[in-house]
């Protein structure tokens, strides 16, 4: 059973976009060079060249993705994250992104180190496993979480390496990763107010953002 | 469209071809600012008849799938041109062309054509049609190299580069078969050391032999057990003979002989090499990434998952060394199993990602 109050991201009434892709996007400096790991259907690259003039490039696992990502003119390669990072040159964009992808990945660790590699910067968004949802599904249900922004069973999941906002945290210390900015955002992807301390976000982030640069 | 004395072709084996011609066909009407031409380059054994039926054979073009009113390679929105390579034999220069040395055809007088042999002698007949910068360079497979070499050659006259089941060079396997191919050519005696023409001979089952173990390269083993499996050809039991028992040989035995019919035994020698000889990263100091350095054209690779003639490591080569180089490339990797014929045939995933490609690249390019 899902829990009914919880909505996937809220778009922008005014432009349409994603609010968490507005936000990400708020992070990228105008005319940089960007490389969106595991970028769907391009949406977030659009944005980006849209209004940041970015020159950007994606990896996207699937073929639609791709197939999508071509038909708005934009140079994405069907790869995976887990194996094709390593192709890239030292320091080759300004920003990498690696939006709600890095659960999925095999080795979460090596790829961050890799996108602190590829990028100046590095832009990483996951879904939070320490939101209360997650911790009630698990803690007084006994149930592995499902929620509408994570509605797969344990055994059909892509997510296979979830963490919470702390541990993040505590990889980017690490890897030697530095904290730029630090954003937890609502369930419509709205962000929380800074002021809070971390447990708070921890708790009632639905999602973490992190601007990371190498140290 | 012919070439004088005043315009020789400079070839890669040191001589100056002259004179020579190219033979093309064009689709579609070309637009007030030149900006809409495509450059169709066609693979080892294709020719300039794309999309309308070839004068030789009566069979309609083989690229309909991709080039026509409507398709990918949209003919109502684009001026579409496709050449016979250097070497070949469907009214291009080539080894069975006369030498005006000699008055006799040059057989293995002729040099030895490379891929940029090829793109040069393309880039005279664009010179020719006035045309400054190609929208879009597309092919397969050698068609593919082909593509690869105009976008290192003339960077600034390829605005859309789509290579599809190519590679930046031909691999070690490749130029086995190959090899194996001309020794069956010239182990015919027909062949007669090259002079056939002159000596009233044809070469054909040696040439046929070629094209029956090539043709096996390009299917892969699902399809050939999709299409054929253990079927017997005609008959309901084995025959205990050297017949064509099996669908298999029949078909194959169809695709030898349907070949020797249109394609000249030399010209097949020459192209396959040009093939042999093809490694951009050899010109450039062994770097790939240096040879698409600066590149401001727009590629999308395509390979195909059961190709294991120009498998997809092949692709991921050349967007491997286009990333390197910072430049904007695309890549899919389309699931069939047709193997590398693939890219001639009904594949909508393939369809799907050009028109993309295309269609995207077209918006940037301002072409209506």
């Amino acid at each position: 059973m899902t829990l009914p109050t919880v909505s996937l991201p809220l778009t922008d009434t005014d432009s349409g976009h994603r609010l968490d892709f507005l936000l990400l996007a708020d992070m990228v400096e105008p005319g940089s060079r960007v490389l969106d790991v595991g970028c769907g259907d391009g949406s977030l690259l659009a944005l980006l060249r849209d209004t940041k003039q970015v020159d950007g490039r994606g990896i996207e696992i699937s073929r639609e993705g791709v197939n999508a990502c071509l038909a708005k003119g934009l140079p994405v390669i069907q790869g995976d994250a887990d194996t094709d990072l390593a192709d890239y040159p030292d320091d080759a964009f300004d920003y990498v992104i690696l939006s709600q992808t890095i659960q999925a990945t095999r080795q979460p660790k090596v790829v961050l180190e890799h996108l602190l590699r590829i990028g100046r910067r590095a832009i990483v968004s996951f879904p939070n496993f320490g939101h209360w949802r997650v911790r009630f599904e698990l803690g007084m249900r006994g149930r592995m979480p499902m929620t509408e922004n994570l509605p797969y069973s344990w055994y059909d999941t892509p997510n296979i390496h979830f963490c919470t906002i702390r541990d993040f945290v505590e990889l980017c210390r690490e890897v030697g990763a530095q904290m730029e900015k630090a954003v937890a955002l609502n369930a419509g992807g709205q962000p929380i107010r800074v002021s809070l301390p971390w447990w708070v976000w921890n708790l009632l982030g639905d999602q973490g953002v992190f601007l990371l640069k190498r140290r | 469209m012919r070439f004088g004395a005043d315009e020789p072709l400079m070839m890669d084996a040191g001589i100056a071809l002259s004179p020579w011609q190219i033979a093309y066909q064009t689709y579609g009407t070309l637009n007030a600012d030149k900006s809409n031409a495509v450059l169709i380059c066609h693979a080892l054994t294709g020719d300039q008849h794309v999309a309308n039926d070839n004068p030789v054979t009566g069979k309609p073009g083989w690229w309909l799938t991709m080039v026509g009113p409507g398709r990918p390679v949209d003919t109502d929105r684009f001026f579409v041109i496709c050449a016979n390579v250097i070497g070949g034999c469907m009214g291009t220069t080539g080894p069975a062309s006369l030498n005006p040395a000699t008055g006799k055809p040059y057989a293995l007088d002729f040099p030895v054509v490379t891929i940029r042999d090829i793109v040069r002698s393309q880039a005279a007949l664009i010179d020719r049609l006035g045309i400054e910068k190609l929208f879009c360079v597309i092919g397969g497979s050698m068609g593919g190299m082909q593509v690869l070499q105009w976008a290192v050659d003339y960077p600034d006259r390829v605005f859309s580069a789509l290579p599809i089941a190519a590679a930046a060079r031909h691999s070690a396997q490749n130029i086995a078969f190959h090899e194996v191919g001309r020794q069956a050519v010239m182990a015919d005696p027909e062949w007669r050391g090259g002079r056939y023409q002159t000596e009233g001979t044809r070469p054909s089952k040696g040439l046929a032999v070629a094209r029956m173990g090539a043709h096996i390269t390009y299917l892969s083993e699902m399809a050939l057990h999709r299409k054929f499996g253990r079927n017997f050809q005609d008959r309901s039991a084995l025959t205990f003979s050297f017949d064509a028992d099996f669908q298999i040989e029949s078909y194959l035995r169809y695709q030898g002989i349907s070949f020797v019919e249109r394609f000249d035994a030399n010209s097949y020698l020459y192209v396959t090499r040009a093939m042999d000889y093809f490694d951009l990263a050899a010109e450039h100091g062994g770097s790939l990434a240096k040879a698409f350095k600066g590149t401001p054209t727009r590629f999308c690779v395509i390979s195909f998952t059961s190709d294991w003639l120009f498998p997809t490591s092949d692709s991921r080569a050349i967007v491997h060394a286009l990333n390197a180089a910072a430049a904007s490339v695309a890549f899919v990797e389309v699931e069939s199993d047709k193997g590398h014929d693939a890219f001639l045939l009904e594949e909508p995933e393939m369809f799907a990602a050009a028109r993309g490609f295309i269609d995207a690249a077209a918006r940037v390019r301002g072409i209506a």
